[in-house]
């Protein structure tokens, strides 16, 4: 069974229809790309799967792990193993990291009738991850975000991913503005996570994460639209050629 | 309607039967509180024409037929959920008046003091009269001169030359309501001479809901180089008026922080005044109110640069709800010779309903030229993107609601150093965070949040 089936989705924001008939199935264990460029509706995808309630799906349909996704709301598809690296991590001053991921572990642990972690058996957890990101412990007790470096930022992100064990992670332009040494401690961080049954989407706009985060498929979004799919050999080629050549409508503007 | 000014001329009875029951005072104290009574009859209850009030109407203060309170106990076990046993340093004041059997005392430093200030009056008055009455400045304020009409007991901490106590002087402050509307008015003293530390905690409670009215003031003096904490917590019942002054006067490179924590009453007035008289001097005046229902929270700063190379920090943070108001005015005083003053001052605002209400004015007057004053205040609802980022981890909407609360609130918890007080104020405030749950949710952020920053 596929953990992922979206089909025909239709989304708008503000009353303007962005995605214009998405169908994806990712199955257990599977990394995918999602590539684009800027407005293609990379973004929307990837918070329409997190569930934001600003992003109005108008048709079709998604299926995570047999379930209706749409119907849930952003803190059910979080518990029931979903997982969103933001492309722009919130900051938020006088909660410590440590205590924010100790309250979201432990919401998804109690919705999957599990015993809630204290600080004690919560700690080593925590510091583990972060050794694998490289992030040194004084993160653990600074507000969450809050006067980090873009790339702390999403190797916070990362760690949180790494806590919350998602069946699918969902990874929103993770790689931006990150330089090279950065970009190779996510994407170590990344790649130790990949198992059998955990799922990956990584949307990002440049070929070059998938460099260290080899996916198994490549889509190509344009305009709200999956124009073309294929193996990794696809990102390379749109390296060398760029988007314009993925689709004639485009391709006839230039 | 009665109006403010008619008030004075009932307080004149009451003045009257004060001097009548009050303990023989020294002769200076006489005349000290009937210059003030002098001054409070001139002037009668503040109106909302007055600048200082503008947005605070205390006319409900100034109709209520108040009577002193008179003395009366409580027990041990009416204490324990307060939550006070576990300071080992703690007194209790009934009505204003101190009970002694409640009260105990850590080992303290030699030469220390704590007590109560009518003890104090009757075995050692000539040891007060330097400093009592000394720096409260009862000609702008009517309810500093009412207090100080009526000064007849609160706490007393002396502290020598030098001397540190370790452990926090915890003041709890209990009202017992009477049938009929009761008023009360501590007068506390701080004196913290040349490089001593102390900490001392003004806690005002409520024993059982009832019309009443507390009127309080301290003076807190911080000699050259010393260090004084002050923490002051207002948790009475709903129908109580709590109006409160602290008078700050610091010395060259002393170091003060207060810190205010307003949970309920029916209408709070929170004056914070400190002088930074002495050179290199510095004051943390961090607060947080919390309002909830029909509750008035009105916090008036007024922060005076009186020499050179002082700093102050002004950092309030106010959450509200239901249909309160909530009142920062900040405004900070630089005068002539206080060359190279940094002054900032913060006020942040959480208005979790359509009807609360926040009035924030910030208000510089500088005569120095050389100086660094910045003032910045902020008003909003919940940030949706903060709450979305909380619930796409997992947390629930209420939960992600509370978090965020908490983590306002945390902002001004974070300044205390004391770890126990910290732990203990933050216990109050998760006690007081409104039901999670009974937010609406809808409202988005955009257009109604206001920012404005400003740098002289």
């Amino acid at each position: 069974m596929s953990l992922l089936e979206i089909k025909n989705l239709h989304a708008s924001v503000n009353g303007n229809e962005i995605l214009k008939g998405i169908d994806l199935t990712v199955n257990p264990g599977e990394v995918h790309s999602i590539m684009g460029p800027n407005g293609s509706g990379k973004s929307t995808l990837a918070q329409v799967l997190a569930r934001r309630e600003s992003y109005e799906v108008t048709g079709g349909s998604i299926t995570f792990d047999g379930k209706d996704l749409l119907e849930m709301k952003p803190e059910n598809a979080a518990s029931e193993g979903l997982f969103m690296a933001f492309q722009y991590p919130v900051e938020i001053p006088g909660i410590s990291n440590a205590y924010f991921l100790r309250a979201a572990l432990n919401s998804i642990r109690k919705h999957r009738g599990l015993d809630e972690l204290d600080a004690i058996d919560f700690l080593p957890l925590l510091k583990e991850k972060m050794r694998l990101l490289e992030m040194d412990e004084r993160f653990l007790n600074r507000p969450v975000n809050e006067g980090f470096s873009g790339g702390e930022k999403k190797r916070n992100e990362i760690v949180q991913m790494a806590v919350l064990e998602p069946k699918l992670a969902v990874l929103d332009e993770t790689d931006s503005g990150l330089d090279i040494d950065a970009l190779k401690i996510v994407a170590k961080g990344v790649n130790a996570m990949r198992n059998k049954d955990r799922s990956m989407i990584l949307v990002t706009h440049y070929q070059r994460l998938l460099d260290y985060i080899v996916p198994d498929f490549v889509h190509v979004l344009v305009n709200g639209r999956i124009v073309k799919s294929g193996g990794p050999e696809l990102a390379l080629e749109l390296e060398e050629k760029g988007y314009s050549w993925t689709e004639p409508e485009l391709a006839g503007k230039r | 309607m009665i109006t403010a000014t008619q008030a004075p001329e009932k307080y004149l009875e009451i003045f009257d039967q004060f001097n009548n029951r009050a303990a023989v005072q020294p002769r200076w104290l006489q005349s000290l509180r009937q210059d003030a009574f002098a001054r409070f009859s001139e002037t009668g209850f503040p109106t909302t024409h007055d600048e200082d009030w503008r947005f605070t109407n205390v006319s409900p203060v100034a109709s209520t037929p108040f009577e002193l309170a008179g003395a009366d106990t409580v027990t041990k076990e009416q204490l324990e959920p307060f939550g006070i046993l576990q300071f080992a340093s703690r007194l209790v004041f009934v009505n204003g008046l101190f009970l002694p059997d409640l009260s105990t005392l850590a080992t303290l430093p030699k030469g220390v003091t704590v007590g109560s200030l009518a003890a104090q009056l009757k075995d050692d008055p000539e040891s007060i009269e330097q400093h009592l009455g000394k720096y409260l400045n009862t000609q702008r304020d009517p309810f500093a001169s009412l207090n100080t009409a009526l000064i007849e007991d609160g706490v007393y901490v002396y502290v020598p030359r030098g001397a540190v106590v370790e452990t926090p002087i915890y003041v709890l402050y209990v009202t017992v309501p009477g049938i009929t509307p009761t008023m009360n008015h501590p007068r506390n003293l701080i004196v913290a001479e040349e490089s001593s530390q102390v900490t001392v905690v003004e806690d005002y409670v409520s024993l059982d809901e009832g019309i009443t009215f507390s009127n309080a003031a301290t003076e807190l003096v911080a000699g050259d180089n010393a260090n004084v904490s002050h923490y002051m917590i207002v948790r009475e019942g709903d129908q109580a008026y709590n109006f409160s002054t602290l008078r700050i006067q610091q010395g060259r490179s002393a170091n003060v922080a207060t810190h205010s924590l307003l949970l309920s009453g029916t209408l709070v007035r929170n004056n914070v005044h400190p002088v930074l008289a002495g050179e290199g001097s510095e004051c943390l005046i961090n607060g947080l109110f919390m309002a909830n229902g029909r509750q008035h929270m009105d916090n008036y700063m007024l922060v005076e640069h009186a020499s050179p190379h002082c700093d102050s920090r002004q950092f309030y943070n106010g959450i509200l709800n239901g249909q309160s108001h909530g009142v920062f005015h900040g405004r900070i005083i630089v005068h002539k010779d206080a060359q190279k003053t940094d002054a900032k001052q913060t006020n942040r605002n959480l208005l979790l309903s359509d009807d609360a209400q926040i009035d924030t004015k910030p208000q510089l007057e500088i005569y120095a030229d050389d100086v660094k004053c910045t003032h910045g205040a902020t008003i909003g609802q919940f940030d949706e993107n903060a709450l979305f980022y909380l619930r796409s981890r997992g947390l629930a909407e209420a939960a992600a609601r509370h978090v965020l609360l908490l983590a306002f609130a945390n902002e001004c918890l974070d300044r205390m150093s004391s770890p126990q007080l910290r732990n203990h104020l933050e216990k109050l405030v998760v006690a007081g965070l409104p039901e999670a749950a009974s937010y609406s949710g809808t409202r988005s952020t955009e257009g109604a949040e206001r920012n404005w920053e400003e740098v002289r």
